[in-house]
């Protein structure tokens, strides 16, 4: 066990845990973006961001371990602008209408959707290729998660991974083939961790678009079926 | 999609198969090579050989500026449009070559370009590291380089008031037989590893690539980290811009790079050892691949060997763990620190990585002893020290000189600002660092006195601006800079350094928006405190000095004061605004793969990410 303090709080907690860890474990609100229990943190929303006195910049307390003596502050003015700012700027940059943590952060911080005007988006058209789910990318704030299960998080199947660099980044399929035709095996563990609607089951996203369960079910019927229903369609 | 011989590409990558995943970034080097940029069944070939996912060798294709996922011209032009060029006309130098060829003339923010038939591609470029040469130029013709007017290699222009690293450079490769026995190495193979470490330690040798880390404490922790297998890295991916020194210490003395290193390999134990060159840099290779050969048969690389491993653009990978990355066969994503290096380095093993010029200084070091070694310098700050002289001086080049000596010695050793005009400021450490102003002529070049001015040493770079520059014009290059540098891996870093490129070139065109001065000030304190790597941490540096020394620059009224641009870049940049606009509303492609779908139809241009 060790003993540190938070906040001006002291806290005792088992040793090898996070600073997040010990933070949640005492009642003191950290937020997070990325961090997922079932994925490798990564540390790379930043928004988990505290001061740790001694460090020259901000430690993010999903992995920085709790250390005896540590003296830390969750609430700092630093703290605060890195927060608030992280926000803004993602709000300037995606959609975040389904991303109802982050919209409650941004209340809490008091970060404004319009605080950069004139930024340039991310945007990205809704790639609809496989039975299984939807992918828009409009709403993805890199978080990892999806590019980690597929991986060694969870499922080793390594059907996706990053295009472009820094702020175009994107995620992404081996020269953007539709999923099918990558290694992908529809497990469906991206969508799960998905915190934004990024990634979306196909049925959520047709029931999404008006169509009734009834016609949902005779598409996953089968082709000839299916061809039924394009050519009455048409 | 048409079709591709694979024939000469499997013979061409079956060298690196057993290096697997590491052996990526070669094996991509080397299918572009070959087939002049990277199709998708060339990748996919590539892939299935190394045994690495489609997707991730997409990922690394899409990461590193210099590999292509579309086709480009046969021969490439690039201009680096980089401060230090930018001073020397590199936008009209852009502008010219892109008439005669017939292109639509863009300007530094501009889209790489490439004709029809494929026959040339002109592209702006980051820094490539000839700024004393200004403006410089890089070309590929079928795979054979030049740079300037069509030279095999950089000039080297090599000046100062000592000649202690730069012994041999200013006259061309120095040969074994030119540099002579390792005499340090030597005198390190007497003593102890243990006491090697020591004198590094007792020399007071730090890192010259930046971060001015105790060399010796580094060492050390490699040389008493537990595991038999470790590594000495020579970080030679200078991509700093205002950095040349490098390149100038490798290109004219190879040897040097080499003896620090394996000195150091004996310090620590390590039997393996990579020289990182940066992508831009393709005329370093074949120097050093003679001069490992040379001190292989001399017997100096007994029981330890040297790779050399040759980046693809990208300026994040001179960040040590982002340069193991890079090795290591993946995105240049710098990791998570603390483990340091000296314990989880390359392949998770003990790694010491220094910058060439710190591995410059070992032999030296050895060679005359600690104590002898220390008389060069001030007591703080000891040893031989290279600055990168570059933009508005009568003299640009690489100088060395001890510790100690002040701006205003430097400046007048580089014959003052040029002609005879006023000193406005200095960049001061690279873009990464700080502005200085003609307050700090007299501020010694010590690390102390340094930190006192609030100026960082960075890797070096001294970048003079007269009283005539827009400096808004400046900051607009750096913050372009960073933005398309930035990896994306954290949050503060991806999107701050976008939005600060869009605040600063508003800014530099006199559009700036209420709140702007706290809205850049706010980016660059998150920016500042909160990325996970040095990148980030100093994306800002620069800019948060010049709101400091001329916050008038970052508002309203803060437009007539200097400006005295020529018409011509005005009306460039009204074009470019517009064509900006329209590049918008018709949606800009995305990826590489998703712009690939763009340049079907026979080519106009070539559209590049960020560019």
């Amino acid at each position: 066990m060790i003993t540190l303090t938070i906040d001006g709080k002291e806290i005792t907690i088992e040793d090898g845990k996070t600073l997040l860890d010990a933070a949640r474990e005492n009642g003191i609100d950290v937020p997070t973006i990325c961090f997922h229990e079932a994925t490798t943190a990564n540390a790379i929303c930043r928004i988990c961001v505290v001061e740790v006195e001694g460090q020259r910049v901000l430690q993010p307390a999903c992995i920085v371990k709790a250390g005896a003596g540590m003296k830390v502050q969750t609430r700092s003015e630093k703290v605060i602008r890195a927060r608030r700012t992280i926000l803004e700027m993602l709000a300037s940059t995606m959609d975040l209408s389904e991303a109802d943590d982050i919209q409650a952060m941004m209340y809490d911080y008091g970060a404004s959707s319009s605080r950069f005007p004139d930024a340039e988006r991310r945007e990205s058209e809704v790639k609809d290729d496989n039975p299984m789910y939807v992918r828009d990318y409009s709403k993805c704030l890199l978080c990892w998660r999806c590019v980690q299960v597929c991986a060694d998080d969870a499922q080793y199947t390594y059907a996706i991974n990053f295009e472009g660099r820094g702020y175009e980044t994107q995620i992404g399929t081996f020269f953007d083939k539709p999923i099918p035709e990558t290694t992908c095996v529809l497990c469906g563990q991206c969508v799960g961790v998905c915190p934004t609607g990024a990634l979306k089951p196909k049925r959520e996203f047709l029931l999404e678009q008006g169509m009734s369960p009834q016609e949902i079910s005779v598409l996953n019927t089968g082709r000839k079926n299916r061809s039924k229903v394009k050519s009455q369609r048409s | 999609m048409s079709e591709i011989d694979l024939a000469p590409l499997k013979p061409a990558i079956e060298k690196f198969i057993p290096l697997g995943r590491s052996g990526l970034l070669p094996a991509l080097h080397e299918a572009q090579e070959i087939y002049g940029w990277l199709p998708e069944q060339v990748a996919d070939e590539v892939a299935k050989s190394l045994r690495v996912p489609l997707a991730d060798v997409h990922g690394v294709i899409e990461f590193y500026a210099l590999f292509y996922n579309e086709p480009i011209g046969r021969k490439v032009i690039r201009v680096c449009t980089d401060p230090a060029c930018a001073l020397k006309d590199a936008d009209g130098l852009l502008n010219r070559l892109c008439k005669k060829h017939d292109l639509e003339p863009h300007p530094a923010e501009g889209h790489g370009q490439t004709t029809g038939d494929l026959s040339l591609t002109i592209e702006p470029s980051p820094c490539l590291g000839m700024c004393e040469l200004a403006p410089a130029v890089w070309t590929m013709d079928d795979g054979r380089w030049t740079v300037g007017d069509g030279e095999a290699r950089p000039r080297s222009v090599v000046y100062g008031s000592i000649r202690e690293l730069t012994k041999n450079c200013g006259d061309g490769t120095t040969s074994l037989k030119q540099y002579g026995e390792y005499k340090g190495l030597q005198k390190a193979l007497t003593m102890q590893p243990k006491a090697v470490v020591e004198e590094i330690k007792s020399a007071g040798l730090v890192g010259r690539g930046g971060a001015a880390f105790p060399t010796g404490i580094k060492w050390e922790g490699a040389a008493n980290a537990p595991g038999d297998q470790k590594f000495v890295i020579c970080n030679a991916d200078e991509s700093e811009p205002g950095t040349f020194k490098d390149r100038v210490l490798l290109l004219d003395d190879p040897h040097r790079t080499i003896e620090g290193m394996c000195i150091a390999a004996y310090a620590i134990g390590a039997r393996k050892g990579y020289i990182y060159v940066r992508g831009e840099y393709p005329y370093i290779v074949p120097v050093l691949e003679n001069a490992l050969n040379e001190a292989r048969e001399a017997g100096y690389l007994n029981g330890f060997d040297i790779e050399i491993r040759v980046g693809a653009g990208a300026y994040i990978c001179g960040e040590e763990t982002a340069l193991f990355e890079s090795i290591e066969g993946k995105r240049g994503f710098p990791r998570i620190k603390p483990p340091f290096p000296t314990t989880h380095g390359l392949f998770g093993k003990p790694t010491v990585i220094n910058n060439v010029e710190t591995l410059c200084n070992v032999p030296l070091i050895l060679e005359r002893g600690a104590a002898e070694y220390r008389k060069i310098g001030t007591e703080k700050s000891p040893g031989p020290k290279l600055f990168c002289v570059s933009g508005d001086v009568t003299q640009p080049g690489l100088y060395e000189v001890p510790f100690g000596v002040t701006l205003r010695e430097l400046l007048d050793m580089a014959g003052g600002v040029a002609a005879g005009r006023e000193l406005q400021s200095v960049l001061f450490g690279g873009a990464a660092g700080a502005f200085a102003t003609s307050e700090h002529l007299d501020v010694k070049m010590t690390f102390d006195d340094l930190r006192a001015a609030g100026l960082p040493l960075g890797s070096g770079v001294v970048m003079v601006f007269d009283e005539t520059r827009d400096m808004r014009d400046v900051l607009k290059r750096l913050g372009h800079f960073f933005a398309h540098e930035s990896c994306g891996k954290c949050y503060p870093c991806q999107m701050g350094t976008q939005r600060q490129m869009e605040i600063l070139n508003r800014i530099a065109e006199g559009k700036v928006e209420e709140g702007d001065f706290i809205r850049l000030q706010d980016v660059g304190w998150t920016m500042t405190d909160a990325s996970i790597c040095g990148l980030g941490q100093t994306a800002a540096s620069a800019v948060l000095s010049a709101m400091k020394l001329w916050p008038e620059l970052f508002k309203d009224d803060g437009r007539r004061m200097r400006d005295e641009k020529p018409v011509l870049k005005g009306e460039n940049r009204k074009e470019a605004a517009i064509e900006k606009k329209a590049a918008k509303k018709s949606g800009k492609p995305r990826s590489k793969a998703a712009k690939k779908k763009t340049v079907v139809k026979p080519m106009k241009k070539t559209t590049r990410r960020k560019k």
